[in-house]
């Protein structure tokens, strides 16, 4: 039963990319997800919220207040978007994985969380990277991005270069870990039910609560991941940090 | 390995890059699209939202100010008003004092000419009255003497006499 990934190898004559075809369904299946339930919820927009425009207005607040415990309104009103794609993008990508977790035709494995995948998570922590950066030197100058590297202590520099890959790292890999481990122990747990009888009888229990963690553990890496990425923004952008 | 078949992402050996591009192609394509479709109206919906609110408090407001003056007007007409009505009753009453006082000169002053008046008139019929008994005593004076003296006496030297006695009479009494 060893699973391998659907791969796509495609030749650009001085490289060659390679495509995890699993990944790349899932993420579409994803992104598909996210953007019907955001699409369907604000057809008929009005003044008087009500039913999913409610749930999607909430999502909205909820992101503003993450983002406003770490800046101002005025400086982080920008990033509301990408905290509110994001959070709901991981949040599905999470749970994507639990119901028929570790589908495999033939000997690929199809179906899981994109999250579990440490390219995806990493893209994602990267592309974090590079906003912060950008807006860093957008929204202070480039002297004063440049003196953030400097403070509090001049001799701190190596560190603060080490701290922002130490960052991005422990933001995709945090992410990938308890994704990947939930499938992991889903896997596990799936391979006991389908052993015995008695296994069977034996996994349901820890299943149905295993399941139960991974949403509750699907929501709040979602949670942590725009959290951290407002701290990380809020750090670059706003010069009393 | 015994626990092969749990790596989930098992056979990707080293980074694959053609994922990294199709997650940032994926997740900035939906960032766009959500953008476009989805936050935006309900952004603008929101900021709508809250400009209503607001132009509401304002208008309850300037309403609340609005209800504040007209009630001071109100308070300051009614005042006004109860003044007025006041001056107006004290008016009256001064007119009517007066009033009164006038009819009552009037009245005094009518009764009196009423009174001197009759007393003018009794006076009058009185004189006439003496003046009448005088000449029937006369007449009956000459008219007995006459029938006294059993000759005619001329009426005229009779009445010359008898006038002259009784005025003397008069005096002496």
């Amino acid at each position: 039963m060893d699973h391998t990934a659907p791969e796509l190898h495609l030749d650009l004559g001085f490289m060659t990319l390679t495509f995890n075809l699993s990944t790349v369904l899932t993420l579409l299946v994803t992104a598909a997800i996210v953007f019907l339930i955001a699409f369907v919820s604000t057809r008929r927009l009005a003044l008087k919220p009500t039913g999913m425009q409610n749930f999607m207005e909430w999502i909205m607040d909820f992101v503003k207040n993450i983002i406003k415990s770490n800046m101002d309104w005025k400086t982080g009103g920008r990033f509301h978007i990408l905290g509110i794609t994001l959070i709901m993008f991981i949040a599905v990508a999470n749970l994507l994985g639990l119901p028929m977790g570790g589908i495999a035709y033939g000997s690929d494995l199809w179906w899981k969380s994109p999250t579990a995948d440490p390219v995806v998570t990493m893209t994602l922590a990267s592309l974090i990277l590079v906003l912060t950066q950008y807006y860093g030197v957008k929204m202070q100058g480039t002297g004063g991005y440049t003196k953030t590297f400097f403070q509090p202590l001049s001799f701190l520099f190596p560190l603060k270069v080490i701290e922002e890959f130490a960052n991005t790292l422990t933001l995709g890999l945090r992410l990938y870990g308890n994704i990947y481990a939930g499938e992991i122990l889903l896997g596990l747990l799936g391979r006991l039910a389908g052993a015995t009888l008695l296994g069977f009888v034996g996994a349901i229990v820890p299943m149905m609560a295993w399941l139960g963690f991974s949403i509750f553990i699907g929501f709040i890496q979602a949670f942590i991941f725009v959290m951290l990425t407002m701290v990380y923004m809020a750090h670059k952008v706003s010069a009393d940090h | 390995m015994f626990l092969d078949y749990l790596v989930l992402g098992a056979g990707a050996t080293g980074i694959n890059l053609g994922d990294a591009i199709a997650t940032l192609v994926i997740f900035l394509g939906l960032m766009a699209l959500l953008k476009k479709f989805a936050w935006g109206p309900l952004m603008g919906i929101m900021r709508e939202r809250e400009e209503l609110v607001a132009n509401g408090i304002d208008a309850a407001e300037k309403a609340k100010k609005e209800t504040q003056a007209l009630l001071e007007e109100q308070k300051s007409l009614l005042k006004e008003a109860r003044t007025e009505a006041q001056s107006i009753i004290e008016g009256a009453k001064k007119q009517g004092e007066a009033t009164r006082e006038e009819i009552v000169v009037a009245a005094r002053a009518e009764a009196n000419r009423l009174k001197e008046s009759a007393v003018r008139d009794i006076e009058a019929e009185k004189e006439k009255a003496i003046a009448a008994v005088r000449e029937e005593v006369v007449s009956l004076s000459v008219l007995a003497a006459s029938k006294v003296l059993g000759k005619e006496i001329s009426e005229a030297d009779n009445s010359a006499l008898i006038k002259e006695t009784i005025a003397k009479a008069g005096e002496a009494k």
